[in-house]
């Protein structure tokens, strides 16, 4: 394949990636469905990991096709098993009946939080010339839309997934602008992104098992009288 | 060699409390040796580092220079106070139940050290961001330890606000790498970013100060993303909330501090800017919420978001007097409040409730503790001759050599009123009739001993500055004033 060809064409792979990683945040937004949401975070993880290969070949970067494996590694497979683990199944096939919003109010807060995003990103988008461009705005998309889902929603689980979205929006953005951070700070972060997870994993069985909910939007007997 | 030896202590601390003996004397006694021995060793690196030489371990991986140290000395001055204290103070249920969760909590412990440790020896600053997220995760369970309902939610609401915020600073860090590559790359490392930062695009610069100061202001408690603080610190153990304390008011600080010397120019005066602003809002609020407090720890929870908010404002000032100050504000708050949380816990000896208007007549019914409360009061609420006094007293007078009034003025009024609430909610607990009858307590030597390790400085810093001390406020200025 001539190169120009090949250029064009990753350059297109990558901005259809960014694509479905931005539909899935919104698709975060929109379930009620624990299960559904986990699901979604896994795709979600796959697009970051497809599109850190297609700027690997792109830059013909081995380090960035060694985060797409440990990204694959560590929120396709360790951390699904891990939060199903945690939590009795019977939790994930519940349905949120009672978000702080419902989910067209959500939808239209998701879909400012994009515009804010964009608007964000915009100066700083001229220093990012090439193919990746499309990933920092996308990323800061997926980190605010994460902090949105956990701020929304009342389930401990989906409010761990939600941090978790977060830290996919940075990576996202992370692998177009610090592609060439050392390999030891994404091992390090694959290994917090797993222990972020064990550690709200057990919190959560704990307040289950204590308390006899997962439903932590509903703890609040501390406050300022 | 010795930062790593330092290291190495605490994490093995941490794995022999763990080991399941009979004796409920076992995990105790090895975290206080332990911290002994952490607080030698960062005693020798701080006399190195005040000497002007830096402490390097591993080039460019673990090093420890002058601002480190001093950081260091606190995280081991005030670790000792709290393995002492947690000897006397932390007692499980009965059964062999209990003893595991002793000994778990003793394993936190040294492993929230740790944490706070790598922070402040670590120069990749990935790996700054790493040991402080770790910072959180060891220290969910330890604001959980209760068990209630209450501690749960708490400890919830506290791991879920600070992660949060931590990945919001971890995107201004990537934005930092980013601009130091267009800057023409180099060693992500302390030296190597500040070094970058004044040839890097204003933009980034900007964007990546304020995610990472709003990200780490999640995590340290600064107004208005405070609400996690005073919950985690009612319900928490009282020497987790010293360590609470030590982490908001000392390590997160220091991170955000440590990119002040590459702000130069109009991005220095935007940063400058907004740091005083977060500061003076912290300190409005606490002070305001100070009075209606109903709650003993949560008293000294906004008392802590007020330091923090002081510290902020004093390092924005800008400038070698400002960034001393600020630092001094730094070491004088987080003893004062470590003797402040040790005073509670030897109350809650006697009282069981820690409402403030179920408690009266402390001095009388039980005298060490009512003394004890009195003295941190007067002491954290800056009155002299204590040692917060001197330092906010130092903070007031650069503002004024530089001509902030308005700053200035802000704070002094919040200072004021906190200074005011607080001592109305400390006269009517310690003086007056006692709801309960006298009961004197025998107080244990491991709530004395860290009562006396604190008192000491806090009374003693306005006679006598211990030299080296004074050296390592004067290398903090040199390094972060510009």
């Amino acid at each position: 394949m001539p190169a120009d060809v090949f250029h064009s064409t990753v350059t297109q792979l990558n901005a259809l990636m960014g694509g479905f990683f931005l539909l899935s945040c919104f698709a975060m937004v929109a379930t009620r469905q624990i299960l559904a949401c986990l699901k979604i975070f896994v795709v979600q993880s796959i697009f970051l990991a497809a599109s850190a290969c297609l700027l690997g070949s792109l830059h013909t970067s081995w380090h960035l096709f060694e985060v797409a494996m440990i990204t694959v590694a560590s929120k396709v497979i360790l951390i699904p098993w891990l939060l199903r683990r945690s939590i009795s199944h019977d939790i994930y096939a519940r349905r949120e009946v009672s978000q702080v919003f419902n989910i067209p109010t959500s939808l239209l807060m998701a879909l400012a939080l994009a515009l804010f995003a964009f608007f964000l990103a915009r100066p700083l988008l001229p220093r990012l010339a090439g193919p990746s461009w499309v990933n920092l705005p996308i990323g800061l998309l997926g980190l605010f839309i994460g902090a949105f889902v956990v701020a929304a929603r009342r389930e401990a689980i989906p409010q761990v997934i939600g941090i978790l979205a977060m830290e996919n929006g940075v990576f996202l953005a992370g692998i177009a602008i610090a592609s060439s951070l050392p390999l030891i700070a994404e091992l390090a972060a694959a290994l917090d992104a797993l222990v972020v997870t064990l550690v709200f994993g057990l919190l959560a069985s704990r307040i289950h098992s204590h308390v006899g909910t997962t439903t932590v939007g509903d703890l609040a007997t501390l406050k300022e009288e | 060699m010795v930062l790593i030896v330092m290291l190495v202590i605490l994490a093995v601390t941490a794995g022999v409390c763990l080991i399941p003996t009979r004796s409920r004397v076992f995990a105790p006694g090895i975290t206080v040796l332990g911290a002994v021995a952490i607080l030698a060793l960062a005693t020798h690196v701080a006399l190195t580092a005040a000497a002007g030489s830096k402490v390097v371990a591993i080039r460019d991986w673990v090093s420890c220079d002058g601002f480190g140290a001093l950081i260091l000395l606190l995280v081991a001055y005030v670790g000792l106070g709290t393995a002492i204290f947690s000897w006397g103070h932390m007692k499980g249920p009965d059964g062999a139940d209990g003893a595991l969760r002793l000994r778990r909590y003793y394993c936190l412990h040294n492993l929230f050290l740790l944490a706070m440790l790598a922070v402040v020896t670590l120069a990749q600053i990935s790996l700054v961001w790493i040991a402080l997220e770790f910072t959180t995760l060891a220290s969910v369970f330890l604001v959980s330890f209760e068990k209630t309902p209450k501690a749960f939610e708490a400890a919830w609401k506290y791991a879920i606000l600070t992660t949060m915020g931590a990945i919001l600073a971890l995107f201004g860090i990537l934005l930092l790498y980013w601009g130091m590559h267009q800057a023409g790359g180099g060693l992500f490392t302390w030296d190597g970013l500040t070094a970058a930062m004044p040839k890097m695009p204003a933009g980034i610069l900007e964007t990546a100060f304020i995610l990472i100061l709003v990200g780490l202001g999640s995590k340290a408690g600064m107004a208005p993303l405070h609400s996690w603080l005073p919950d985690a610190y009612s319900q928490a153990p009282v020497p987790v909330c010293v360590l609470l304390s030590l982490v908001e008011t000392a390590t997160i600080p220091y991170v955000i501090f440590r990119l002040w010397p590459g702000f130069a120019g109009p991005v220095g005066a935007y940063t400058g800017s907004w740091l005083v602003f977060f500061g003076l809002v912290s300190a409005g609020v606490a002070a305001f919420l100070l009075i209606q407090v109903k709650e003993l720890k949560r008293l000294f929870a906004f008392s802590t978001i007020e330091h923090l908010g002081i510290i902020l404002v004093a390092a924005g000032l800008g400038g070698a007097a400002a960034a001393s100050s600020a630092a001094y504000q730094m070491v004088t708050h987080i003893i004062t409040k470590s003797f402040c949380f040790f005073a509670v816990g030897a109350a809650l000896l006697v009282i069981k409730n820690q409402r403030i208007e179920s408690i009266q007549g402390l001095v009388r019914s039980f005298p060490l503790a009512g003394v004890a409360l009195l003295l941190g009061a007067l002491a954290v609420s800056g009155a002299p001759p204590f040692a917060v006094f001197l330092s906010e007293f130092s903070v007031l007078k650069v503002g004024l050599s530089q001509s902030q009034y308005l700053a200035v003025g802000l704070l002094v009024l919040f200072v004021g009123i906190s200074f005011c609430a607080i001592m109305f909610h400390h006269s009517r607990m310690v003086f007056g009739r006692p709801l309960v009858p006298a009961n004197r307590p025998a107080v244990p030597v491991s709530y004395l001993a860290p009562l006396l390790l604190t008192a000491l400085p806090m009374a003693l810093l306005w006679i006598y500055m211990p030299g080296a001390l004074a050296d390592l406020l004067r290398l903090v200025g040199a390094l972060l004033g510009r």
